[in-house]
């Protein structure tokens, strides 16, 4: 079946199986192997991208159901070789270690800070909920997203909670 | 931004920019040209000979390259293991299965959704057998899992017999002495230690490409050792290991489960080999849950005797650790790295014995901590059990039986001794940070409300760093695999032509940050900036010999190498200086970017300077050696032993049995820090992985050995709400055994946390009269309690 979309401001096209996984496409047709198959699943959000501006899991959606779609992927998501402020958030505050379930966590972060610009933390742990991470334990994702939504407001973020070295 | 090179500064990490960019390369993302696509057929059943095997089906399907079986594979014997004791796993099943999830036949197909169907296809018949997955069944031997093995029983660990050569004492009689005493206090409680999932969130992936015009293979996989697995590669298929190409790109996490080398590893590139051309196989989430090792998986009595003012007398543990069906890497060598830390941080008798079972289930093997989080686990259960009998506070019954720190270093009944502590020094720490006095009042306000609210402590010392040559003895190497035996830490500094320098360790990290953590190292050696230096890791072509990344062991056994490698290249470059200065080395003083003599700082010449000397051999001092690089080599000549001390707050709710963990209090040490921000994260992720364990984690074989929890719908990792913030501090007690003053910090925290907050749960209940609740505290298991304490 013939498949369009739009990915990152480009218009694609090309013939899928209809059973092909949105996020297979993203990866072995289009290369774009920033987004990540976790659980196969929808359950680890590793494959988050933003479907007409929502987050959504590209693993549990066909590619044909993208039709028409306007999707953004990690690689699309910092301007003009800019990064976006939760990109700068997860580094500024070591957000990720392994880096597996960073496109998927900064995708639904960056949606989260979109439809609340000053969330709690409590919202913030909710918003991420449905992204899991192993190497963090969220804390300092949190942070990276507090940086990122202070920066958004035009505040300056905390500083860092680690203890300095001594 | 901070972006001093300076030890010990928080610099934001190196590795970062292409992974929040989308732009990392991970296995699975590599696709050359002419690629295929592997997918297994596993048994379902977890014990049962195979009647039948039929591939033809399968090997119709469109796009279908190839289908192996064992008769394909035999050949090349079956899978290496660093300590073979015990079964090991043919590379394809031969003739019978033993667990769920174990390959049956391999398909190689021109795409995934392909290789996928075809292994769908394969039909097999099985007579099924009666499955051994209860470990006091399984050690009771009343069926055999394996018929060629004398019993299930396949090792067993004791703390005085586990090395004869050190010739050490059995003190299990002093134990049962002191239990016989009129004043002995003695609490004993049969605990689970159960079954986990690693679940990196990066399936376990492998792509190799055999050119067999070079003869030489390239082996991209998803793991945390790419010289065992080239090593490996190179002695089943019968080749030198250094034309079998290992790169370990970018990993997403690993926690031990990486650590092995896989049959799927070793089938993969010799199907490549076969085929003539590059194959790829990735898991799939359900094959990571039962084809990748768990860990964990013990059962036992743990026994603390003490007087009831507080002095512990003896501990004793017996316990059977489940081996699973085949031995793989360290499997049956696990609980031996508990053993080494059966005693704690605790000055006392100690009496161990640990069964090592086989069933029909998945290999067990290290998982974050590896046998140390389960011996402190049931030794600090016991502890807080035993508190609690003599009505004692938890803090202060730990601190009446420390190791001193005038007794360091302090050789345990095991023979090994502890490094360097200052165990109350922590605990005094946590006592202040955490506001614990506060806390227990909050306690008393919540309990007079009738809430069931609880705190819970916890310590823990750990063995780490390993790396002494003396643990090749007892088979901790890689010697099977055709490397060198010991554990030593290596690395190469070069200063190029251009004054940066180049840096190539032979860890294989999965985010813990070795790029930037070398590159301060080395830069602040050097004096030559951090955005001049570049790290290179997980690349047997790069780094002649590499152990890989594991046992809390790279920064204090390989950084120290590294480190050690940085004073020689300074020594050379100090006399190339002296030389184009015309002064002599001992005045040479390195700043800002170059050498100068001291005192003259006006003139300086700077590394690319010196660099560009040493690789024009006309103009070096006559004789020296042109090149500007150096290789060290670390030899520990003892393991690290980092420790710490945790406190969790939790609230129970007393209709439902739903635990909430309000807050995490922690105090570590792990000596001197490189970076206190990728330490911070390690023990935030370590302590998010216990408190996974304690709350929610639960590998589930049913009785016919059917795996319950093959998805993360089954298998609930803690979410972002799961957690609180995490309160970090750390004391700083330098190790002697490295100049860096280093120990190691990847599985401190998950080692600290899982009794920590199963102690807190103990204490809400305690009202009602638990003493005990088996992991994971989750609702259903709590409320049972509640109702039989109640009833």
């Amino acid at each position: 079946m013939n498949v369009s979309m739009t990915v990152n401001g480009r218009s694609v096209s090309a013939d899928v199986e209809p059973r092909t996984l949105l996020v297979h496409f993203i990866r072995e047709n289009l290369h774009l192997t920033g987004t990540h198959v976790g659980c196969e699943t929808g359950y680890c959000g590793a494959c988050t991208v933003h479907l007409d501006g929502k987050p959504v899991k590209s693993c549990t959606i066909f590619a044909v159901q993208a039709e028409g779609a306007t999707i953004t992927t990690i690689e699309g998501l910092a301007s003009d070789g800019e990064l976006h402020p939760v990109q700068e958030g997860f580094w500024e505050r070591h957000g990720l270690q392994c880096g597996y379930c960073t496109p998927g966590m900064i995708m639904s972060s960056a949606a989260l800070l979109a439809e609340n610009p000053n969330p709690s933390e409590d919202e913030i742990r909710h918003g991420i909920e449905g992204n899991l991470c192993r190497c963090t334990g969220y804390h300092n994702i949190v942070r990276a997203v507090e940086y990122a939504g202070a920066k958004m407001r035009g505040e300056e973020p905390a500083a860092p909670d680690w203890e300095e070295a001594n | 931004m901070a972006t001093t090179s300076v030890m010990g500064g928080a610099v934001r990490r190196r590795e970062d920019p292409a992974l929040i960019r989308g732009t990392g390369t991970y296995t699975d993302d590599i696709q050359p040209v002419g690629l295929l696509h592997v997918a297994f057929t596993r048994s379902p059943v977890a014990r049962a000979k195979i009647t039948s095997l039929d591939t033809s089906a399968a090997k119709s399907m469109p796009g279908v390259v190839a289908v192996f079986t064992y008769d394909d594979v035999s050949h090349l014997g079956p899978l290496l293991a660093q300590v073979p004791i015990g079964k090991l796993r043919p590379l394809l099943a031969a003739g019978e299965v033993n667990h769920v999830g174990e390959a049956i036949a391999m398909v190689v197909a021109e795409d995934r959704y392909q290789a996928q169907d075809a292994a769908d296809a394969v039909e097999v018949d099985y007579d099924a057998l009666p499955a051994v997955i209860d470990l006091k069944q399984a050690a009771s031997d009343e069926i055999k899992v394996h018929d060629e093995l004398e019993s299930n029983v396949i090792h067993t660990w004791t703390y005085h017999g586990y090395w004869e050569a050190l010739g050490l004492e059995d003190q299990t009689p002093e134990v049962d002495a002191a239990i016989e005493r009129d004043d002995a206090v003695v609490v004993s409680l049969e605990m689970t230690n159960q079954r986990l999932i690693p679940v990196a969130i990066e399936p376990r992936s492998v792509m190799a490409e055999y050119n067999s015009g070079y003869g030489k293979f390239t082996v991209y996989s998803s793991s945390q050792v790419p010289h065992a697995l080239s090593g490996a590669i190179s002695k089943t298929l019968g080749l030198r290991a250094s034309d079998v190409r290992v790169i370990a790109p970018e990993v997403g996490g690993g926690f031990g489960s990486k650590l092995n080398v896989y049959n799927d590893e070793i089938l993969t590139a010799w199907a490549s080999k076969e085929l003539g051309r590059p194959v790829k196989w990735t898991e799939t989430r359900r094959e990571a849950a039962g084809a990748t090792i768990h860990g964990r998986g013990w059962i036992g009595t743990a026994t603390l005797v003490g007087t009831k003012d507080g002095e512990f007398l003896g501990y004793k543990l017996d316990a059977i650790a489940d081996m699973g069906a085949y031995s793989q890497n360290f499997t049956v060598a696990i609980p031996l790295l508990g053993l080494w830390i059966a005693s704690g941080q605790y000055k006392m008798p100690v009496g161990w014995k640990v069964d090592c079972v086989v069933t029909n289930t998945m290999t067990t093997d290290a998982y974050r901590g590896a046998g140390r989080p389960e011996a402190i686990y049931y030794l600090e259960r016991a502890i807080d059990a035993f508190a609690h009998e003599i009505g004692m506070d938890p803090f202060e019954v730990r601190k009446k039986n420390f190791w001193q720190p005038d007794e360091f270093p302090a050789t345990m009944g095991c023979g090994f001794s502890l490094d360097s502590g200052n165990y109350a020094a922590a605990v005094d720490k946590l006592i202040e940070v955490s506001d614990y006095a506060g806390m227990r009042q909050r306690q008393e306000q919540a309990r007079a409300e009738g809430r069931l609210v609880g705190i819970g402590v916890g310590s823990y010392v750990e063995v780490c760093g390993f790396g002494p040559a003396v643990l090749a003895e007892i088979g901790f190497s890689w010697s099977q695999f055709g490397l060198p035996a010991s554990f030593n830490g290596s690395g190469l500094v070069r200063v190029n032509p251009d004054g940066t320098a180049t840096v190539i360790i032979g860890t294989g990290p999965t985010g813990q940050g070795h790029q930037t953590s070398w590159a301060q190292i080395v830069g602040d050696g050097l004096g030559i900036p951090f955005e001049d230096i570049r790290v290179f890791h997980g690349d047997t072509r790069d780094h002649p010999m590499g152990i890989g990344t594991f046992g809390s062991r790279s920064i204090s056994v390989d950084g120290t190498a590294t480190f050690e490698a940085t004073a020689k290249v300074k020594e050379k470059a100090a006399k190339i200086a002296a030389h184009l200065l015309e002064a002599s080395a001992e005045d040479i003083v390195f700043a800002d970017g170059g050498a100068h003599v001291a005192g003259s700082p006006e003139k300086t010449v700077d590394w690319a300077a010196i660099a560009k000397t040493a690789y024009q051999a006309h103009t070096l001092p006559e004789g020296m050696e042109s090149g500007l690089e150096a290789q060290a080599v670390f030899s520990p000549g003892n393991a690290t032993w980092p420790f710490g001390t945790h406190l969790a707050m939790v609230e129970v709710d007393a209709e439902t049995g739903d635990v909430k963990l309000l807050e995490y209090h922690a105090v570590d040490d792990c000596g001197h820090v490189v970076n206190p921000m990728i330490v911070a994260g390690q023990v935030h992720g370590g302590i998010a992985q216990g408190i996974g364990q304690a709350m929610f984690e639960d590998a589930i074989y049913d009785d016919e050995g059917n795996m319950l929890t093959g998805s993360l719908l089954d298998y609930p990792l803690p979410t972002a709400t799961d957690l609180p913030a995490l309160d970090l501090h750390r004391t700083v007690t330098p190790s002697p055994i490295n100049p860096m003053g280093v120990k190691g910090i990847g599985e401190a925290g998950t080692i600290g946390s899982a009794h920590t907050l199963v102690n807190a749960v103990v204490d809400a209940l305690t009202p009602l009269g638990v003493k005990h609740i088996d992991m994971p505290v989750r609702p259903k298991r709590v409320w049972a309690a509640m109702q039989e304490a109640r009833a």
